[in-house]
């Protein structure tokens, strides 16, 4: 782990153990409201729902954490789904090739991404809002909204490993490398750097290119993976399925403690936001409730999660203030 | 303009006006003014028969104003260096509120007076909630400090869920006359929603610029502190940005669902990130403090245009979102290199 | 040893050098200096930055560059560095002459900067901000943290500093964040100089003799210390030798312990003191703003204060004094804990700024770029800002004419803003007309009382004096004036009554006829 300060307080203030905490609450509420919540088959089947999002929010905490953002991940994701898809249908393949496929195309769109923000000076929502807009725009031209059913077999094979169903696998694949790079590599320590403070990183000679690419790239190459691993659950390619989902996934690493401004993230936070929603999703429908209402329940949770670190920010700023001097 | 000259106090105006002080004057116009006249251009030779014809611009004038009013609702929270993500969401609810009151309370058997009398019941029904929502986002953007961006995500995914909720994801159609006609019909020639459009426009041009709301926002927008020492209400100001972009939600849902003849949780969604495209495309600056609604306004026609164009030439709208798209990227570099090329005129001229 | 040949001496006993045209401090043998910038110009656009400067820096000593902002210092430390390349004139680096540098380049001779800001991120640990130039060369290579605790740790034994290395520098105090900056800009590469710019801008006392400590041990280790400056009290106290520049000109190289403090002060701003202390103030009239036993905890106590129209007011104290605060309370921005303010004999609890607007006081504050004005925006907008309410036309929106009528007369007639046109960026003026328009924005809301905080700050030398002359007329027409600073020679040359602040204190009142500037120094830094 990173070269951290382990004062008990500043653990305890720390964002993820908030929301482990949370998570643990509702953990205990929902199995004792229903039975069937706590159960190894009920755990996995979530893990499975929610590993596409995971493979996701891998790629745009990277890019939060450089101070930047990224829109259009889900199309990406979408597109490079789809051209994997037309390709491994025509020519066959196997895993390999489909992966190698699916990450490249995402790569390269989200190298585009970076290109274009580094060169034209623009603020990244607006490059990746129009980028978002025309990849997903060209690829329903192309498509006309049709959707590959006739996958291969090998691929819509359920596969496991260990009984751990192959999405889940692929996706913490993705979150150990995420980590892995985040705290093990400098690259990972550029990264905080860059987020942390972008004139800083100018001056001490940051290739500002690179690490811009990198983090896009990294952001298209995992939405690629998540669109494949989507495509093998449901055993299909349907090109808008994945849209939409661009402020799911936000919202769950925002969640987890990662800050709009940048420089702020971790893996674990992540995860735990996914968590979080993923068993708040569950757990409502397990007692019942309509899943029409998890829009409603989630945006809530959204606010008062970060209305509550707002909150807290604020009153230690006053105090920290009144004491500076 | 290079900081390290910046000690020299150099005329901007001089007795010639040059064509550097042209572009500065107004580049965002000028520009949209070059596309809009290319656009033209190309959709007429493309198809002269079809695109130049009266009934191009009245099938314009009906269908951009939901857009627009859309539109101006995400303007004026840029302006103040803030983001509405909420707007469609909000849009939609309060319609689903409003159909959901004039298709209850109305039937084929119901007198006319009583028509309006519901009528009116069901806008000022749709204005609160939309005034409600707008209270809220604003109170936790201006109060609490939190990312404007985080907020109306939060609002949004809220109020999307509330209205999926209420009504299982259904559809609430079927209005009376009354209302179709705010969406279809015309008045002395000119469409209604259009003139909705219009005076929405020369409302938000007229507070920003003239109003001491406005000016107060464009302030805040380029640094709220600042503002805020000089005896700003900056808080309520922001409150205030908020209350007034769910506002012109209102106006817009009202167009919606009349146009539509109907009400659904998930409609328009695709026009969210539109709206910021033509903002920031119509030259108001998304860090905030800076821009014109006849910007926005000539963005818009210029979008409409292509889509128009491309629909009459028979291209898919899948075709047009992607032009757009590519539009956004195109007018970035274009401001990036003129720009450049201003700054390279001012120093070679200040030389001298 | 060659020993300097004796040219004439200039009126400070400096010696003329035949070598160059600029005063040499005298009994300075001419070894090779160790950097040396030879007839340096620089132009941007119309602008004349620096014309002609020659500047030497010895091998391991403690030299500032001194003079306002505006005066081409940092132009002359970019060129340095490599960031601008000079347009006439060389760096001669160890005899070695280049008409040019690179970052690169200057970074491999030893050239380190600490800018003001300090470039530190925030949200890394203190090891890693030190060592993060290990990080920057091989992207893929494992971070090896404990090697970057043992630089760290390395360069802090250097140091003879210590700093808990797994904290989030973000969470530490200034002060030791410039040492992070300091230990980083030493880690790795043979350092042989160090610039800093403005060090001891937020520091208080014992965290500057903790920096000269520091900087003393940089000195015994060999690498030499320039630091860029404006504050006269940070010159006297840290180097050893001075430059000054005025107008993109070198003014000449001194000894700090014989140069007189008085001189060097003109040297710097350009004699904007006449030397006239201001008559005692006569005026009888009730004070307009009485402050009794004000208290914010932590901040200040017991602070009494009496404001009478046409009185100026000087308050003096150290940075962390709590003037500030104290400012921000009569403001309403800071509610006190305990004590009275009367407004006319009325008391008042002021509880936000508009308040306090509406009960006619005013305050400029200390930090124009960010708090005085709004950059980006025009003249005209930044006039009218805190008046936008009594510019009300009859529905509600502003009236034109009355909006004019204001920005002509405050920003045109009375306060003779240098600029053609209101309707322009207010930060394509100079810092001079920046603050004039921060002024006619406060005294367009008509107010009896007038908080001026450090107002000359970041002006240039020929504004200071105009910006003082407003400041006594408006006093002459009946203002109340409270004026903050740090600058001895400001307060005691514009005040009629001067107030010292030291911990949050009043620790003595002066008359300015009666007391000396050593005397007030004394006060403020015992």
């Amino acid at each position: 782990m990173p070269d951290r300060d382990p004062s008990f307080k500043a653990v305890f203030r720390r964002h993820d153990v908030q929301i482990a905490v949370i998570v643990a609450v509702m953990v205990v509420l929902f199995s004792a409201i229903s039975p069937s919540f706590l159960s190894a088959s009920n755990g996995v089947s979530l893990l499975e729902t929610y590993s596409v999002m995971a493979i996701m929010a891998s790629g745009l905490l990277v890019v939060l954490i450089s101070g930047g953002i990224d829109i259009s991940f889900a199309a990406i994701a979408a597109v490079s789904q789809y051209l994997t898809a037309t390709i491994l249908v025509r020519s066959g393949g196997n895993w390999f090739v489909a992966f190698g496929l699916a990450a490249g195309f995402g790569a390269l769109l989200g190298i585009v991404n970076a290109l274009l923000i580094y060169y034209l000076r623009a603020l990244a929502v607006i490059v990746t809002i129009s980028t978002m807009t025309f990849y997903f725009a060209i690829l329903m031209f192309v498509t006309e909204g049709k959707s590959i059913y006739n996958l291969p077999d090998w691929f819509t094979a359920d596969l496991s490993l260990f009984g751990t169903p192959f999405p889940v696998v692929v996706a913490g694949i993705v979150l150990l490398l995420t980590v892995f790079f985040l705290s093990r590599l400098s690259i990972g320590r550029q990264i905080y750097g860059l987020g942390g403070n972008p004139e800083a990183a100018k001056r001490v000679g940051c290739n500002l290119l690179g690490l811009q690419c990198f983090v896009y790239g990294y952001s298209g190459f995992t939405a690629g993976i998540a669109g494949l691993v989507q495509a093998h659950r449901v055993e299909e390619v349907v090109p808008n399925a994945l849209i939409g989902r661009e402020l799911d996934v936000l919202a769950a690493v925002v969640l987890g403690g990662a800050s709009l401004l940048g420089g702020i993230g971790t893996v674990s936070g992540t995860i735990l936001g996914i968590v979080l929603l993923a068993i708040l999703q569950n757990g409502l429908t397990l007692m019942g409730v309509s899943s029409y209402s998890f829009g409603f329940v989630t945006g809530l949770i959204i606010l008062i999660s970060v209305s509550a670190t707002a909150y807290a920010a604020k009153r230690q700023q006053r105090r920290h203030v009144r004491h500076a001097n | 303009m290079p900081t390290e000259a910046s000690t020299s106090t150099a005329p901007t105006s001089p007795t010639r006006p040059s064509l550097i002080d042209w572009l500065v004057r107004d580049p965002t116009v000028t520009m949209l003014g070059g596309l809009i006249v290319l656009a033209v251009i190309f959709f007429s030779a493309m198809a002269p028969s079809r695109f130049l014809s009266l009934d191009t611009p009245r099938a314009m004038a009906f269908q951009m104003p939901e857009l627009g009013i859309l539109a101006l609702a995400m303007m004026v929270p840029l302006m103040s260096g803030g983001l509405n993500l909420a707007i469609i969401a909000t849009a939609n609810l309060s319609a689903l509120v409003m159909a959901a009151i004039i298709t209850k309370m109305i039937g084929p058997t119901s007198p006319p007076q009583a028509l309006f009398g519901v009528i009116a019941f069901a806008l000022t029904a749709g204005l609160v909630t939309s005034l409600i929502i707008g209270l809220i986002t604003g109170a936790i953007v201006a109060f609490l400090g939190v990312h404007p961006i985080l907020v109306t995500l939060g609002t949004m995914t809220a109020v999307k869920g509330i209205a999926v909720y209420a009504t299982n994801g259904g559809v609430i159609g079927g209005f009376p006359p009354p209302i179709l006609f705010l969406g279809n019909g015309t008045l002395a020639g000119v469409p209604v929603p259009m003139i909705f459009f219009v005076l929405c426009a020369v409302l938000v041009a007229v507070i920003m610029s003239h109003a001491p709301f406005g000016v107060a926002v464009r302030m805040i927008g380029s640094n709220e502190k600042a503002t805020r020492y000089s005896g700003v209400a900056t808080d309520w100001m922001v409150v205030g940005v908020y209350i007034l972009s769910s506002l012109l939600c209102w106006v817009a849902a009202i167009v919606m669902m009349a146009r539509f003849n109907s009400a659904r949780a998930g409609y328009a969604e695709s026009y969210l990130l539109i709206t910021i495209l033509a903002a920031v495309l119509g030259g108001i600056d998304p860090n905030g403090g800076f821009g014109k609604v006849l910007g926005l306004f000539m963005s818009l026609i210029l979008l409409q245009i292509i889509s128009t164009g491309f629909t009459l030439v028979g291209f898919s709208p899948h075709l047009t979102e992607a032009i757009w798209g590519a539009t956004m990227i195109l007018a970035i570099a274009i401001a990036l290199v003129r720009d450049r090329w201003i700054t390279h005129l001012w120093l070679r001229k200040t030389s001298k | 040893m060659a020993s300097p040949c004796e040219g004439g001496r200039d009126a400070d006993g400096a010696i003329m050098n035949p070598k160059s045209n600029h005063p040499e401090p005298p009994g300075q043998q001419i070894a090779p200096a160790f950097i040396e910038m030879r007839g340096i110009s620089k132009r941007f656009g119309g602008v004349r930055a620096l014309s002609d400067v020659s500047f030497s820096i010895q091998a391991a000593e403690i030299h500032c560059l001194a003079g306002e902002n505006g005066c081409g210092k940092s132009t002359l430390i970019k060129i340095l560095s490599g960031v601008y390349a000079p347009d006439e004139g060389q760096i001669v680096l160890e005899g070695k002459p280049h008409s040019h540098l690179t970052p690169a380049a200057s970074q491999r001779f030893g050239v380190q900067i600490i800018y003001q800001d300090l470039s530190l991120f925030p949200n890394l640990s203190v090891a890693e901000n030190i060592a993060f130039g290990h990080q920057v060369q091989t992207p893929l290579r494992f971070a090896d943290y404990k090697a970057m605790r043992k630089q760290a740790q390395a360069v802090m034994e250097r140091l003879k500093i210590s700093l808990p290395l797994g904290a989030l520098v973000g969470t530490l105090p200034i002060a030791r964040r410039q040492l992070v900056a300091i230990c980083r800009a030493l880690a790795g590469e043979q350092a042989r100089l160090v610039v800093m710019d403005e060090p001891t801008a937020s520091l208080t006392h014992q965290e500057v003799d903790a920096l000269l400590a520091t900087i003393h041990e940089l000195k015994r280790q060999g690498i030499a210390t320039v630091f860029v400056s404006h504050r006269l009290d940070e010159v006297m106290t840290i180097a050893e030798r001075v430059t000054v520049l005025r107008d993109g000109r070198n003014l000449g190289t001194y000894w700090v312990r014989d140069i007189d403090r008085r001189r060097l002060g003109e040297l710097i701003t350009g004699h904007v003191f006449e030397n006239a202390l201001k008559p005692p103030f006569t005026g009888k009239e009730h004070p307009v703003l009485e402050v009794r036993g004000l208290s914010c905890e932590g901040q200040y106590d017991g602070v009494n204060l009496q404001l009478r129209p046409g009185e100026i007011v000087g308050l003096i104290g150290r940075l962390g004094s709590g003037r500030t605060e104290f400012a921000l309370s009569l403001f309403g921005m800071n509610p006190p804990d305990r004590g009275e303010i009367r407004v006319n004999g009325k008391p008042v609890h002021l509880r936000s700024n508009r308040e306090a607007i509406r009960q006619k006081i005013a305050y400029v504050s200390e930090d124009r770029l960010s708090l005085g004005l709004v950059m980006p925006q025009t003249i005209a907008d930044n006039t009218v800002i805190s008046v936008l309410d009594r510019l009300r036309g009859p529905i509600g929106l502003i009236d034109g004419t009355l909006r004019a009528q204001t920005i002509e007369r405050w920003i045109f007639q009375e306060l003779r803003v240098k600029t053609n046109t209101a309707d322009r960026p207010v930060q394509q003026l100079s810092g001079g007309n920046q603050q004039r328009v921060v002024l006619a924005k406060w005294l367009a809301t008509d107010p009896r009382v007038l908080i001026l905080d450090s107002p000359t700050v970041g002006v240039d030398i020929g504004a200071k004096a105009g910006i003082f002359q407003i400041v006594d007329a408006l006093a002459a027409r009946g203002l109340a004036i409270l004026l903050i600073s740090d600058e001895v020679e400001e307060v005691l040359y514009q005040s009629h009554r001067i107030l010292v602040m030291r911990s949050g204190r009043i620790v003595g009142t002066y008359d300015p006829q009666h007391v000396s500037e050593q005397e007030l120094r004394e006060t403020i830094y015992a």
